[in-house]
């Protein structure tokens, strides 16, 4: 890490002869070393002074690191290779402000969260226990997830799929164009914004009832522009030598796209896919809105309130009660574990069915 | 984007044969057969649909606000209150989004100082200091840091961050309270500030993402240039990659500002909501369009759903705005860069 522009040429023994236009250079080992005593002094301060907060160890533990080796590097280096330093350490900090909060996240929900986790947790609803006693699981709100989340990927897969078709293999001139443009930023649409969409058509002007359905119609909104996005990159990735081989042969171009681009860009489609599921099924602010909530299991998301895992943490963190929290952490370990559980299968296909891009 | 899709080979054999009948151009076209014609038909009709459902998002949206807005009898855009039952005004209902926009842009602007520093740090880490072997791990962190939903931070932000912020804000307080910004009362540190250091989290992946594939994209050239004048690593960065980059971290900030403001759950987890505006960032209080929502939604009868509706509505113009601008600019650059000559 601690490469300088000018390389050293090493020297026969493995050891890197100092070049004559090199001037003098802080041992490579001193970053690790002024990291490792800045985290040290960082945590002295805060205990010396009483700070009650971690976040301010890491920060005092940050500058100092930061302005350690900064001062070194001028004393040692000079200026120019002490900015550099600088750059660097600056760098290196803000790659583990980065990971501490994921671990923090990741740790705090294993922890708390397998509390009340257990086979009991995953297959039982909430029907008759009170918010602030323990007990009562997640059973009701998996089943309303795995519904709205299947439902909505229903409408958005085919017609996703079909528009990323659209736009690469015939999609030329100005509707192409703005189909790309909304496509982009309809990915930017706030989730809530989706929800109010569907409640006001469908609750509040065509009168129906909250209910699965409705909450998978929203959720089928957030999830198009990400399938397109991600379909449309795979299918460029086609070598077009295919595609023109295939028509060279006389075969139809809608049988040429159904029988080899799609098979060769299947792999990175189907993760595309997964990889939007995983988005929606932590969405909680349209569930809210559209498929209000029941404690029972209700497994027709047609007809009437059901449950829903994102929602469900919610209330349970709003229960205000321990027995509430605890139940919300073991949900959010649940959700985290269904979405890094696609996430992972999504990236193995990914991986292991990446097309050839024939180069 | 930048890899050529099947453009029709040019020279094509139909127009130079001379008699070119109607039957052959349309041949040269393909799209003849009727399989052909329902498939484009089918795809051509996915993408009217997409588009049709972002204007009848607009559509319903402005419908139901306008509803709402012409029995409002506070101004919608300055009032302080949202009233829409109008308890405290005799049933008139006396509402306005001032508070929700100043939440709004404050926990927005406070979200984007933290990620993009941090953000344009790590993606330079990935694409110019990791190890090569450490750079793809750390992409995949990311990922998955983008693939937390937004309930769980919300829960992570009230359960595990808050508590741990009392210090840092009391400290603040000690030194920069006579800004009047950072004055903190103690009291739950619900406030504007955490929501912001939150949000400033959930954008970070976005805008590492987009930036990384902008410093991907440097040409060689330009750094092995700088390297060859013998430029430190850094002089290297500042040089080429920053110059040829700008655009993209601009477009890249835009996105995660749209994520930003759109964000509902985690706010409405983590906040202690007022419908007030204060000078302190550091107190509870508050409010975003967003959370707004999210949190009265509960006890709004069809009036206030309607008024929740035009407050939606301006979110959702402020989001589009911001989006398509970034996207522009996005589209701009590829335009302009030369990265693929």
């Amino acid at each position: 890490m601690s490469t300088t522009t000018i390389k050293p040429s090493g020297g026969p023994g493995g050891k890197p002869a100092r070049s004559a236009l090199q001037g003098a250079q802080l041992p490579r080992w001193s970053p690790y070393v002024i990291a490792l005593g800045s985290l040290a002094v960082g945590c002295g301060i805060g205990l010396a002074a009483g700070l009650d907060s971690r976040i301010q160890w890491g920060l005092i533990a940050a500058v100092l690191f930061i302005g350690v080796s900064y001062a070194l590097a001028t004393t040692v280096e000079g200026g120019r290779q002490a900015k550099d330093r600088l750059a660097t350490s600056l760098v290196w900090v803000t790659f583990l402000m980065a990971v501490v909060p994921l671990a923090s996240l990741v740790y705090e929900t294993v922890k708390r969260g397998s509390e009340v986790f257990s086979g009991y947790f995953l297959t039982h609803s909430m029907g008759v226990v009170a918010d602030d006693e323990p007990g009562g699981g997640v059973y009701h709100a998996i089943i309303g997830t795995l519904q709205q989340v299947g439902l909505a990927s229903l409408i958005a897969v085919p017609i996703g799929v079909l528009t990323a078709i659209y736009l690469v293999e015939y999609g030329r001139g100005k509707l192409a164009k703005a189909v790309t443009f909304f496509v982009d930023v309809m990915t930017g649409i706030p989730s809530i914004v989706a929800g109010l969409f569907v409640l006001s058509f469908w609750i509040l002007i065509l009168r129906f009832d909250f209910s699965g359905w409705a909450g998978a119609m929203a959720l089928s909104i957030l999830m198009m522009p990400v399938v397109v996005r991600s379909t449309e990159e795979m299918l460029k990735l086609v070598p077009n030598e295919l595609r023109e081989a295939s028509l060279a042969l006389g075969v139809p171009k809608w049988r040429t796209i159904l029988k080899v681009v799609l098979p060769t860009a299947i792999g990175g489609i189907t993760t595309g896919i997964m990889l939007a599921v995983a988005r929606i099924a932590g969405e909680t602010a349209p569930v809210l809105l559209l498929v209000f909530t029941t404690p029972l299991i209700n497994t027709n998301p047609f007809d009437g309130a059901q449950g829903s895992l994102p929602l469900y943490i919610y209330q349970q963190y709003q229960s205000g009660n321990q027995a509430g929290y605890d139940r919300a952490w073991a949900a959010a370990l649940a959700l985290i574990a269904f979405i890094m559980i696609l996430n992972l299968v999504a990236r193995g296909i990914a991986h292991w069915k990446a097309p050839k891009t024939g180069r | 984007m930048d890899i050529p899709t099947d453009t029709p080979p040019k020279p094509s054999p139909v127009r130079d044969s001379t008699p070119s009948t109607a039957e052959q151009k349309r041949n040269a076209r393909g799209a003849t057969r009727p399989g052909d014609r329902i498939f484009l038909g089918l795809s051509r009709g996915s993408g009217i649909a997409l588009l049709a459902v972002m204007a009848a998002v607009a559509a319903f949206l402005a419908y139901r606000a306008s509803v709402a807005l012409s029995d409002n009898t506070g101004n919608f855009l300055t009032t302080f209150e949202w009233d829409p039952a109008g308890l405290s005004t005799d049933g008139k209902p006396y509402f306005g989004i001032a508070v929700l926009v100043f939440g709004t842009i404050v926990s927005s602007i406070i979200a984007l100082v933290i990620a993009v520093p941090v953000a344009i740090g790590i993606a330079l880490f990935i694409s110019h200091y990791a190890p090569r072997k450490l750079a793809t791990p750390i992409s995949f962190v990311i990922d998955l840091l983008a693939a937390v939903p937004s309930i769980v931070y919300g829960l992570w932000g009230a359960i595990v961050v808050a508590p741990n912020l009392t210090g840092l804000y009391g400290w603040l307080d000690d030194y920069f309270g006579w800004t009047g910004i950072f004055s903190y009362e103690g009291g739950a540190p619900r406030s504007l500030m955490t929501v912001g250091i939150l949000l400033a989290v959930m954008i970070l992946p976005i805008i590492t993402n987009v930036s990384r594939e902008v410093f991907l994209q440097v040409p060689k050239m330009h750094e092995e240039a700088a390297l060859a004048l013998g430029a430190t690593r850094w002089e290297v960065i500042r040089m080429s990659v920053l110059p040829f980059g700008r655009s993209g971290i601009i477009s890249a900030s835009m996105l995660g500002l749209g994520r930003a403001l759109g964000e509902t759950i985690a706010v409405a987890t983590v906040l202690s909501p007022t419908f007030l505006i204060q000078a302190s960032v550091l107190d509870y209080g508050g409010g975003t369009f967003a959370q707004n929502i999210a949190s009265k939604f509960g006890e709004a009868d069809e009036y206030g759903q309607d008024a929740l509706i035009a407050s939606g509505l301006v979110l959702f113009v402020i989001t589009l705005l911001v989006n398509g601008a970034a996207r522009l600019i996005i589209a701009r650059r590829k335009e302009y860069s030369g990265a693929n000559a």
